[in-house]
Order: C-alpha cells, then sequence, then structure tokens
C-alpha cells in the first residue's frame, strides 16, 4: 500500500468522479479473484463427491478389505486393489531412489561446479526432457529401454546378484524394474530444474562465508548450501514424487500389467494409474468392476493428497527449524 | 478417466440429438424418400469391417452411420442407456444385461472373428507349431513353464523345442479377443472353468498384460520365448507366425477364413434361437476351435421406424453377397449359409414403432 513512488498529489486526483468507476472496476476485479479462486477447490470437490458416489457400490461391497485383498476377479467379481497399491509406491519409490541422487548431483553440479558457459545450455536441455509426452517415453522404453535391459543389465543382474529375491525368475522385458527406470528418466528433470533453482536462490554470502571459513566447495556444498536449500530440495522430491505416483501411460506400457504381488523386480507387476486406463474403458465384469476402478481412483487420489500433505508438513518442519526458504 | 467418461457421454448425447434434428429434417423435406443418420457403438475387433460396410451403405442408401468403436462393453452399455441406435458387441449380452434394456434385443452376427496362437522361437524358423486343447489350456494355467515340455513335444514331431522359459502374454484390457479365447479354455478344460472362467477379462493365473493386440504382438516380437494369443486378422496383418489346433474331431487346422467359417457350419442353431451361441471347440472335420461370432445389438421394435428402416435395410444388404465379399477381403470369416438364412428370417420380423417392416 504506502508505496513510496506514488507522488502524493495524484492519489488526491483521484478523489474525484473517477474514483467511483475504479472502485465499482475493484470491486468486479475483486470478485472475478474469488470465482477463479474459488474454482479449484470446487472441482476438487466435485472430483471428490464423484468419486466417492462413483466408488460406493464397490466401497460398501468390500469395504477396506479392497485396500489389503489381492485377488482381481472380474468374471468372478471380487477385487482387491493391493498389487496394483504396492506396485505404485514400489515403482515410484525406486524411481525416487534412483532420480534424487542424479538430479541433485546434476544440480549441484550445474550451479557450483560446472564452467559458467556450460550451465545454462545443459539445465535446458534436460528440462527439455519434461516436455516429452509420456506416450513418447512408453515408446523408447518398449523399443529401447526394455531390448537393452533384456539383453544386457538384467542378464548381469541375475548373474551377479542373483543370490537376492528381487534379481531372480523369468525375465519378460516389461516389468517393475523397467518402469521404475523408465519413472526416473521422467521425473528427473522435475527434481533437477526445481532444486537447480532453488540452489541459485542460496545468497552467495552463505557460499562465501563457508569458503572464508577454510571450508572446500564440497564442504561449502554439504554444510552451508544444501541445509539451506533443504526445504526447496524437499519440494522439489514431492513434485516428482508427485509426478511418478500418477505417471499413467509410460508405466502401463512398461510395467507388465500383472495383478501380483511378486518379490522379483523382473516380474511384472501394475500401478494403480495403470490398472484404469487398461480396464475402464470396457469395464468386462459389471457396474462392480466399473465401480471398483473409480474405488481406485479414489485410492489413488487420497495416497495423493496424503503424500502432498506429508511434504507440506515436512517443508514447513525444516523450514522452521531452519528459517531459511 | 471418469471425469472424461462423462464428458464423452454429453458428446454422444449431443451426437444422438443432432442425428434426431437431422431425420426430423429429412423427414420433413422428403418422407420416405429422406435419409437418415444411425448412432452405433461398440466392438473394436469388427470396426475395419463395419467402417467399410457403413461406407458402402451410405454411398448406396445415403444412410449415414456414425460408429464408435469404443469396446464391446460400452456397446452394450450405450445400447442399454438407449444412447445409440445399436450396439456391437463380441461377448453376447447376459440374461440379466438383456433384462435391462426395455423392449429387449436381438443379436444379430455379422461376421466371425478367430484367437490365434503366436510364440516367438526364433531357433524354429518359419516351422508351424501345433498344439492341442489340454496343453494349451496348461499353458495359460501355468503348468507349462518350458518349451521341451515333453507333451509340447509329443505335439510337435520332428521340431526341436528348445529348453526355455515359455513365458504367457495376454490382453490387460478387457476385449472380446480375451473373451473368445477365455470361452475356448473354459470349454475344453474343466480346470480353466472352475478356477478362471469366461470373460473379457479375467484373473489370469500367469503371464503379463499387453494392451491391445498391438501391445502383444510387440511383446511376443521382442521377447524369446513368448506365446500370447491375438486375432486372426492381426496376425495376418503382421505376419506372425499361427498354430495348428487341433479340434474337436482330432484334426489338427490352421486358422483360414475357411475353418473359420467352418466353425459356425458346425454349429446346430434352431429356428427360434437368439444366436447368442457359442462357437468355440466346434464340430466338423475342418472347423477351427477358437471362433466366435460377433454381433449387432438392435431392438426388435424400435420406437423411431425410420431409422428401424434403414437398420433393417442395412442388414438386409450386410447379409448379402457384396458385403460378404467385403467382409473376406479384410479376413473376416463370412457367415455360412444356414446361418445367413436363420438371420434373413429374424430380420423378417423386425418391427418400427409397432408396426412389421415392409
Amino acid at each position: 500500500m504506502g508505496n513510496p513512488s506514488t507522488p502524493p498529489d495524484l492519489r488526491s486526483d483521484a478523489s474525484s468522479g473517477s474514483l467511483v468507476g475504479s472502485a465499482r472496476g475493484d470491486a468486479l476485479f475483486k470478485w472475478l479473484l474469488i470465482a477463479a479462486a474459488c474454482t479449484i477447490p470446487a472441482l476438487l470437490l466435485a472430483l471428490l463427491y464423484e468419486l466417492s458416489s462413483g466408488a460406493w457400490p464397490a466401497l460398501s461391497k468390500f469395504g477396506l478389505e479392497f485396500i489389503v485383498s489381492g485377488t482381481w476377479d472380474p468374471v468372478a467379481g471380487i477385487f482387491g486393489a493391493w498389487p496394483a497399491i504396492f506396485g505404485t509406491l514400489l515403482t515410484s519409490l525406486l524411481a525416487l531412489a534412483m532420480a534424487v541422487p542424479l538430479s541433485l548431483g546434476v544440480a549441484i553440479y550445474l550451479t557450483e561446479f560446472a564452467p559458467v558457459a556450460i550451465r545454462r545450455p545443459v539445465a535446458t536441455v534436460i528440462e527439455l526432457l519434461a516436455a516429452i509426452p509420456s506416450v513418447v517415453y512408453g515408446l523408447w522404453g518398449i523399443f529401447v529401454l526394455i531390448p537393452f535391459l533384456t539383453t544386457s543389465i538384467f542378464p548381469w543382474l541375475e548373474a551377479n546378484l542373483g543370490f537376492l529375491p528381487i534379481f531372480r525368475g523369468p525375465i519378460y522385458g516389461p516389468s517393475v524394474l523397467a518402469a521404475s527406470l523408465i519413472l526416473t528418466v521422467m521425473i528427473v528433470p522435475f527434481i533437477m530444474s526445481v532444486s537447480r533453482e532453488v540452489l541459485l536462490a542460496v545468497p552467495s554470502g552463505q557460499r562465501e562465508a563457508a569458503l572464508a571459513l577454510g571450508a572446500t566447495r564440497w564442504e561449502a556444498v554439504s554444510t552451508a548450501i544444501v541445509p539451506y536449500a533443504k526445504s526447496g530440495i524437499i519440494g522439489a522430491v514431492i513434485l516428482g514424487l508427485g509426478r511418478a505416483l500418477g505417471e499413467t501411460m509410460a508405466v502401463t506400457m512398461l510395467i507388465g500389467n500383472r495383478h501380483e504381488v511378486a518379490a522379483s523386480l523382473f516380474a511384472p507387476g501394475y500401478s494403480m494409474a495403470a490398472v484404469i486406463a487398461n480396464e475402464f474403458a470396457d469395464a468386462a465384469g459389471g457396474p462392480i468392476h466399473e465401480s471398483a476402478l473409480i474405488y481406485m481412483a479414489l485410492l489413488l487420489f487420497a495416497v495423493t493428497v496424503v503424500v502432498n500433505a506429508a511434504a507440506r508438513l515436512l517443508i514447513w518442519r525444516v523450514s522452521k527449524g531452519r528459517g531459511g526458504r | 478417466m471418469f471425469k472424461m467418461s462423462r464428458a464423452t457421454r454429453v458428446a454422444r448425447r449431443l451426437t444422438t440429438v443432432l442425428a434426431t434434428v437431422a431425420v426430423g429434417g429429412a423427414l420433413a423435406c422428403g418422407g420416405d424418400g429422406g435419409t437418415v443418420a444411425l448412432t452405433g457403438a461398440g466392438a473394436t475387433f469388427p470396426y475395419p469391417v463395419y467402417s467399410k460396410w457403413f461406407d458402402a451403405f451410405y454411398t448406396a442408401t445415403g444412410n449415414q452411420v456414425n460408429y464408435q468403436s469404443l469396446g464391446s462393453g460400452a456397446g452394450v452399455k450405450q445400447f442399454t442407456e438407449g444412447t445409440v441406435d445399436f450396439g456391437a458387441t463380441d461377448g453376447p449380452m447376459t440374461d440379466e444385461e438383456i433384462a435391462a434394456v426395455p423392449g429387449g434385443v436381438h443379436h444379430i452376427p455379422t461376421v466371425i472373428g478367430a484367437d490365434v496362437v503366436t510364440w516367438n522361437l526364433p531357433s524354429l524358423g518359419k516351422t508351424q507349431l501345433r498344439f492341442d486343447a489340454a496343453s494349451l489350456a496348461d499353458i495359460f494355467l501355468g503348468k507349462i513353464r518350458k518349451w521341451n515340455d515333453p507333451r509340447l513335444v509329443a505335439l510337435n514331431p520332428g521340431v526341436a523345442l528348445p529348453d526355455k522359459d515359455l513365458l504367457v502374454v495376454h490382453r490387460s484390457d478387457g476385449s472380446g479377443t480375451t473373451y473368445i479365447w477365455t470361452d475356448y479354455l473354459s470349454t475344453v478344460s474343466p480346470e480353466w472353468a472352475t478356477k478362471v472362467g469366461r470373460g473379457k477379462s479375467v484373473n489370469w493365473p500367469t503371464g503379463l498384460g499387453g494392451k491391445g493386440n498391438e501391445g502383444v504382438t510387440q511383446q511376443v516380437k521382442q521377447v524369446e520365448g513368448t506365446i500370447g494369443y491375438v486375432e486372426l486378422i492381426y496376425a495376418l496383418a503382421n505376419d506372425l507366425p499361427y498354430a495348428a489346433i487341433k479340434n474337436k474331431s482330432g484334426n489338427f487346422v490352421s486358422p483360414t477364413l475357411e475353418s473359420v467359417s467352418a466353425a459356425a457350419a458346425g454349429v446346430d442353431l434352431a429356428a427360434d434361437t437368439d444366436f447368442r451361441v457359442s462357437i468355440v471347440d466346434a464340430a466338423g472335420a475342418d472347423a477351427y476351435p477358437v471362433a466366435s461370432f460377433t454381433w449387432l445389438l438392435i431392438h426388435p421394435d424400435f420406437a423411431d421406424a425410420d431409422k428401424a428402416a434403414a437398420i433393417k435395410a442395412f442388414l438386409t444388404w450386410a447379409t448379402g453377397p457384396d458385403a460378404a465379399a467385403m467382409a473376406s477381403e479384410l479376413h473376416y470369416a463370412p457367415l455360412p449359409a444356414p446361418v445367413l438364412e436363420l438371420v434373413k428370417a429374424r430380420l423378417a420380423t423386425l418391427k418400427g414403432a409397432g408396426e412389421l417392416l415392409p
């Protein structure tokens, strides 16, 4: 309000007839903004209502059993979402485990170590990855990634780490591991570009102070810069997780679409979004099948909300402790 | 997905409204000589031949048909809700579903589809493999896990089946192709019938899912040792190997237009049949065992007499020789003569607005 650059005489000028018009304009503008702001919560509520009412038949029939049961039998009309929930969480977390170190490494390199001339171009190229449609990632996964995995990586893992149950069993190609890898590629640009922005925003005083105290580059990064940017980096990771949880097309094409919780990462699995994408168009098991799929959508919605709420909480606690961004 | 389905439903309703307006307009200008626009929705499997038929029908009569290949389930649903003039499905409606349609429903078979077994074993080259009902059921039940299983070796004398994992690929989306396949397995294997059953999507005991015929094909092409089922037309178009399957008469039969048509000829239909018959594992020396009708769903007495007349005209034409030739060209097996006669007899009973159609 107290804008120092506004000359006082202009303010008094506005007390004439033109003020009425601008006040009306202001009011209109305000209500437009309020309407715009209400749209999103209203949409969210409408979505929640639609999902709940659509899911009601399955919800009342299977209850919470739906979440823990592993049977998906459209012929018998028995549905359980656990393999899909498990697959969604497993692929997303595996993708995070691979994407976070990679993207943080790139972000730190690009802000602290890389020659200035290449910083911007490299960042732009990585950000371009975010613009690729997921069906293209899926095709790339089928035609490039999977042949590569089945001929080199998977046999190597089986030969050298086959004593672990997660690297055993027949190699189909499409698998939990393949889906996790494609998710990794897909979320790296998000995590990288947001954490890069956050690192760039760290005041140079922070960096210089650490270096002045005799810290090495690595020590400056690990003790002064990354802790300062922590809440922002967590935000970036959560953004990536959100994308991984909801990603549908590429996962459907690579996960193998099998309602089963298998010990091996080579085995096919399922994700919640993939089940809905596959079966909704022709929910052949009748109304209860369709309702079970909407119930699945409701659960996916719930998982995303819980994850985002947890992220907010985490960021809030971290920033409260640090007083940083 | 849910939101989208709402939106498309609205769009479809709009289409119906527009179609009605078009009909109204046509009637106003020309009475009996006017053209109507029909809407239909359903099965994807016969879509190529349907679209060709509809196009030819439009050229001949000026009656437009707007068909959306959304899947059999959607076809049944929209027909039941009355948002389309006719439906199309690869799996027959259940008694329960039929009871939900006001005025009932006629299943009119149009062409015959078949599923073929395809595989990837580069060491065998172009050798055609042979299976019987029991071995296929055991493969898809997960009981045969190696290509050199003695049962497969016995069926394929002289073929050097490798010591490889046998990996099953099936459809992940609900589909008529899966219905035909599981209908066959349920018919020939009591164990499959009790453990899994028949349906457009089922609880698969083993294997992994590919989306669409193309998804299954891609998966089979990429990984050695895989086995899967796809539509005959799809296998022919993509030059996939397909197996000969032992039929009820004990002959190994390759899927061809003739052997698929023979499957329908082997089934005995009563004069008052509702055509909801399965023709898997059909009798007949040359019958290919994994085949099925695909049906159009129509009202026995359609409230809109002009549309009823147009539907009848279309189906009458579709049972003729021109339509059959077009179907054969696209590798859809045409209906055998006895079935055609029954269909024609059924068409003669169709009514429009309570009156028997001319």
